[in-house]
């Protein structure tokens, strides 16, 4: 059988290891030196290198979670001089207070990103917090126990997020389309079903859910770090989180290798729509009151929080972690003009420009790399 | 060598150059893409760009097409320097270029896509007649008479869409240069044909042509000179005629192949896969097929015969409606990828940056992809061991990467195949599907991946290829089945030859091929109207001389160069004056390669501004490979040319006279 080993191992080695040579390689000289490969020698000096490579390589499965290092940075930056501009920044009632505004908010975001991962858009969650939140209030008003209102309202959330997921695959609607649907839905059966009247005399066990501490650390804070891990392990450990990267990559290339496109699909909806469902909840009972309106707006700085922590719209590029950061900025952002007296026009201009530079700098990375 | 190419820049002034590079290079960071190319292109001379994947064939069309800024060495067009190029002005220039890529936007008409950017109007309003007028003609010019204007591309065949690209830049006020980069891929055999004689039709027009293909006989068919790049820098560059197929790969890779394809001592075990009454939709025809273990199947038939469909229904990505399918005896129900993946049955797409790859994700993430679900536990990614697997296997394939995390759409074609195939082979699949497995990848990793699949068959794997290239698909196969128009037409042994497929595959019917008339809407021009004349053959005859006559050219033109002329000189009409005459029937089986050469002689020949190739070979006894030579009539170029382009070979020794010994 005639074997074809071919020159490439030399060739990979000589232009990535050796800068180019003054002049560049003569013509004639490569036609000899490619001869060599036959060579013992020159099959196992090749065959070394191979194998040593890998083995650096085994350990960073930390690829993706390198891409928020930038809102990192960003982060410090922003809470370096908060400290240095503000006495109060760095005291615990207002890093307590910080977190109590950011958590919520960083719940929703994490369930935006499992939606932006696919290549999707959820513009639902915000109508489905306060539906969640505000039907959780009735419930409870009506005398209802706290343990069957929390889930119903978190159960409401899900479920209006498996309908999206539905609408999406098996109705095929844009998921643009689809979550705008009911974006105007949700909103509207809250605003019918409340009368557009905020519902208040909310019993204080419920109230003390996001309100209350442990050993000092806010409770909302404890759920938020919690939902960021199990959606961080989710995504970076599990078979699952895998097939929401490989989704959103390709999704026909994805069928193809056996990838549950649907279901997955799905599931990411199911997914944001319970966060949303729980962080409606959470701000029902940290606002003692189930608000119609609340969450207005809530998706677009979702989406925002997302694409500064790194995530692509095009799909299967950000991290949980990421998302969390990029609430984090935002809240941090929010607290300080408060903290230093900035009008709150302002911030909305500033953390605009923030949005555009996050996604600017990825675009130069992005064409950088690529060029390189 | 480079002392050549000097030489071959001072002979081409008898036809002056039209453009001329001289020492360029380039460099990506520390990556040299290009170092010290040259590359000169005359008027009515089609000069061939080779080289693998990586070898700075894409580099240098970009630098010559002002996409690219050269670090150094000089551009000249028209003898005049060219400084800063910008694709503006070169393409004002006179430099066009039709990509492989298909730059035509598809929501939008023919004719609006002809002259986008510079759509006829007034004061802002498009002058509809006018533009309607104006892509009548442009399209008239490459023979899509029958194409409307108005046809939204969008649902035009690729190989018509080619057609109209070729127009786009026809439109162009100057056109003195074109550049065609692997134009063909998209297209089967006979479409690939038709291009080919526009292009020789282009060339007697005195255009100069660049043409970058990974279809080696394309070269010979149609190439008057060859220029074969290597790693960035230039390996060699000469007359076409001075080469071979063998000769010519061995220039791309710098050593030489004895044979691409493994060889075929397999014996068939007991059937892997097996394939009873499979009906795709209601009404159509029902497939019976079945490959054995450590056999490999070939699968034949023209575009649009329903191959792809199979595989895909097969692998149940696509619906069907009755059929059977087992797997190692095992009945299956193909209800989705899925099921038949854990049945043991692989797929590797024909496109493979649609249906294959994760672009976003590492070399290492798409590789496991498939195999997640069996290797976790709990619903946890898989340990170590999987990803050390996949990276063994991918070490085994010889990936060329510098790191499995890397995107996997940093690599080249042949190394995402190698990425997609290492996907599969970590499933343990006992039956690999492949379809197109070759398309746009270079020379070198086609032989490797050959050899991978006679390994894979040889460790007991059934094996099924797609392929319109019919080299490799009877390199490969050992039993090849012929579909036409979504049925079995025929099997055939691995011994078959490229015409025994091909009468198949046309159902032998030359003059009424419904495959032709289907996917390309407009014939020619001058044939469209003439049914086929009573004195041309009904069948088969006509078809027969094709086939023969072309794959003779396609397959080893070194070897083949008399029967090809015997042949031609056979046929049993004289070469025609044009393309085709109404005599020749509009099939895809017409022998084109024999007779254009011919055709475009005699009209070439007679201005002397023009240098075609010259007829007799400067070593009296090179091999001439796929050009019947009519060696009567010297030219008078041809002395000069000779003293102006020695050929390669003859200061530095480059052509090794043992293989043109051989070859005798």
């Amino acid at each position: 059988m005639p074997k074809l080993i071919w020159r490439e191992p030399i060739t990979t080695t000589t232009i990535v290891n050796r800068p180019p040579a003054p002049g560049g390689p003569p013509d004639l000289e490569t036609v000899p030196k490619v001869g060599p490969d036959l060579h013992p020698e020159g099959a196992t000096a090749t065959v070394e290198t191979v194998t040593e490579a890998p083995r650096r390589r085994v350990v960073t499965l930390g690829d993706i979670a390198g891409r928020e290092s930038g809102g990192l940075v960003v982060l410090l930056v922003a809470v370096g001089a908060l400290t240095l501009a503000s006495d109060e920044f760095l005291t615990g009632n207002n890093l307590a207070n910080l977190a109590r505004q950011v958590a919520i908010f960083g719940i929703i975001a994490v369930g935006q990103l499992v939606v932006i991962l696919t290549a999707g858009i959820d513009l639902s969650v915000g109508s489905v917090l306060g539906l969640a939140g505000a039907s959780t209030a009735q419930f409870l008003v009506a005398g209802m126990p706290i343990v069957p209102a929390f889930l119903i309202g978190v159960g409401i959330g899900t479920a209006l997020g498996i309908v999206n997921g539905l609408l999406v695959t098996r109705a095929k609607l844009p998921p643009f389309i689809a979550t705008l649907g009911m974006l105007g839905i949700a909103r509207g059966i809250v605003l019918v079903t409340t009368d557009a009247q905020t519902i208040q005399g909310l019993p204080p066990a419920f109230q003390n859910i996001a309100n209350g501490t442990v050993l000092g650390i806010p409770n909302l804070l404890i759920v938020a770090v919690v939902v960021t891990g199990v959606m961080w392990f989710v995504l970076s450990r599990t078979v699952f989180g895998r097939y929401i990267y490989a989704v959103g990559s390709n999704p026909e290339s994805a069928r193809l290798a056996g990838v549950p496109v649907r279901l997955v699909t799905t599931s990411v909806y199911a997914i944001s729509g319970l966060l949303a469902g729980l962080g409606g909840v959470l701000l029902a009972s940290r606002l003692g009151a189930g608000i119609p309106t609340a969450g207005t707006g809530f998706e677009l700085n979702a989406i925002a929080a997302c694409v500064i922590g790194g995530a692509s719209l095009f799909g299967a590029k950000g991290s949980a972690l990421g998302a969390a950061t990029g609430a984090l900025i935002m809240g941090v952002l929010n607290n300080g003009g408060n903290l230093l007296a900035i009008n709150a026009f302002y911030l909305q201009i500033a953390i605009g420009v923030l949005i555009l530079v996050a996604v600017g700098f990825d675009q130069l990375n992005t064409r950088r790399s690529a060029a390189g | 060598m480079r002392a050549d190419e000097e030489g071959a820049n001072g002979g081409g002034a008898t036809g002056r150059p039209v453009v001329e590079l001289h020492g360029v290079s380039k460099a990506f960071g520390p990556v040299q893409a290009l170092s010290d190319v040259s590359l000169t292109l005359v008027p009515g001379q089609v000069n061939c760009l080779a080289g693998e994947n990586g070898a700075g064939k894409s580099t240098l069309i970009r630098v010559l097409t002002g996409a690219l800024r050269r670090d150094s060495g000089t551009y000249e067009i028209d003898g005049r320097p060219v400084t800063a190029p910008t694709p503006a002005s070169v393409r004002a220039a006179g430099v066009q270029a039709v990509y492989q890529e298909l730059s035509l936007l598809p929501h939008l008409s023919v004719g609006e896509n002809l002259f986008m950017g510079r759509l006829p109007a007034r004061t802002g309003i498009i002058a509809r007649a006018r533009l309607r007028s104006r892509a009548r003609k442009a399209l008239d010019e490459v023979g899509l008479t029958d194409l409307s204007p108005d046809t939204v591309v969008e649902r035009l065949p690729a190989a018509t869409r080619q057609l109209v690209e070729i127009a786009k830049v026809l439109t162009a006020d100057s056109v003195k240069v074109i550049v065609f980069d692997e134009p063909t891929t998209a297209l089967t055999e006979a479409e690939s044909k038709r291009l080919l004689e526009h292009i020789l039709r282009l060339r007697d027009r005195g255009i100069a042509m660049l043409y970058v293909t990974h279809r080696l006989e394309e070269m010979f068919e149609i190439g008057d000179w060859v220029t074969v790049l290597r790693d960035g820098g230039l390996s060699e560059a000469g007359p076409i005629d001075r080469y071979d197929e063998d000769r010519l790969i061995t220039a791309m890779v710098g050593r030489e192949i004895s044979s691409l394809y493994p060889e075929s001592h397999r014996h068939a075990g007991p059937p892997a896969l097996r394939v009873r009454g499979l009906r795709r939709f209601d009404g159509s025809p029902t497939i019976d097929l079945h490959v054995g273990a450590g056999e490999i199947l070939g699968l034949g038939g023209l575009l649009g015969s329903g191959r792809s469909g199979l595989l895909l229904s097969v692998f149940g990505a696509a619906p069907i409606v009755a059929g059977e399918v087992e797997v190692e005896g095992r009945s299956v129900k193909p209800s989705g990828p899925r099921t038949m993946m854990n049945a043991g049955v692989g797929l590797l797409t024909e496109d493979r940056k649609v249906l294959g790859l994760l672009p976003e994700l590492s070399i290492r993430e798409n590789v496991t992809i498939a195999s997640l679900r069996s290797g976790s536990r709990k619903g946890l990614l898989p340990g170590r061991e999987q990803a050390e697997e996949a990276d063994r296997l991918l070490d085994s394939l010889r990936l060329r990467a510098g790191s499995y995390e890397q995107p996997v759409s940093t690599l080249s074609g042949g190394n995402q195949q190698k990425v997609l195939l290492a996907r599969w082979l970590l499933t343990k699949p006992k039956v690999l599907m492949f379809d197109e497995p070759t398309k746009g990848i270079d020379v070198g990793a086609k032989g490797e991946l050959y050899t991978v699949i006679g390994d894979l068959a040889a460790q007991g794997l059934g094996i099924i290829v797609v392929s319109s290239y019919l080299p490799e698909l009877l390199g490969l196969a050992d039993r090849i089945l012929v579909l036409r128009d979504g049925e079995v037409a025929g099997e055939l042994p691995g011994t078959a030859t490229e015409e025994d497929v091909l009468r198949l595959a046309s159902g032998g019917k030359g003059a009424e091929t419904p495959v032709l008339s289907e996917e390309i809407p407009a014939p020619r021009k001058g044939t469209a109207p003439t049914p086929p004349p009573p004195g041309a053959p009904p069948s088969g005859t006509a078809s027969q001389p094709g086939p023969a006559s072309s794959s003779g050219a396609a397959s080893s033109p070194g070897v083949a160069s008399p029967s090809g002329t015997a042949s031609s000189a056979s046929q049993p009409w004289p070469p025609p004056p044009t393309m085709l005459t109404p005599g020749s029937p509009p099939t895809p089986l017409t022998p084109l390669t024999p007779t254009a050469r011919p055709a475009a002689r005699p009209t070439a020949q007679p201005s002397a501004q023009s240098p075609t190739r010259d007829p007799s070979p400067p070593v009296g006894d090179l091999p001439r490979p796929a050009d019947p030579p009519p060696s009567t009539s010297p030219s008078p170029a041809s002395s000069a040319r000779d003293e102006g382009r020695p050929p390669p070979g003859d200061g530095g020794g480059a052509i090794p006279p043992v293989q043109d010994d051989q070859e005798r």
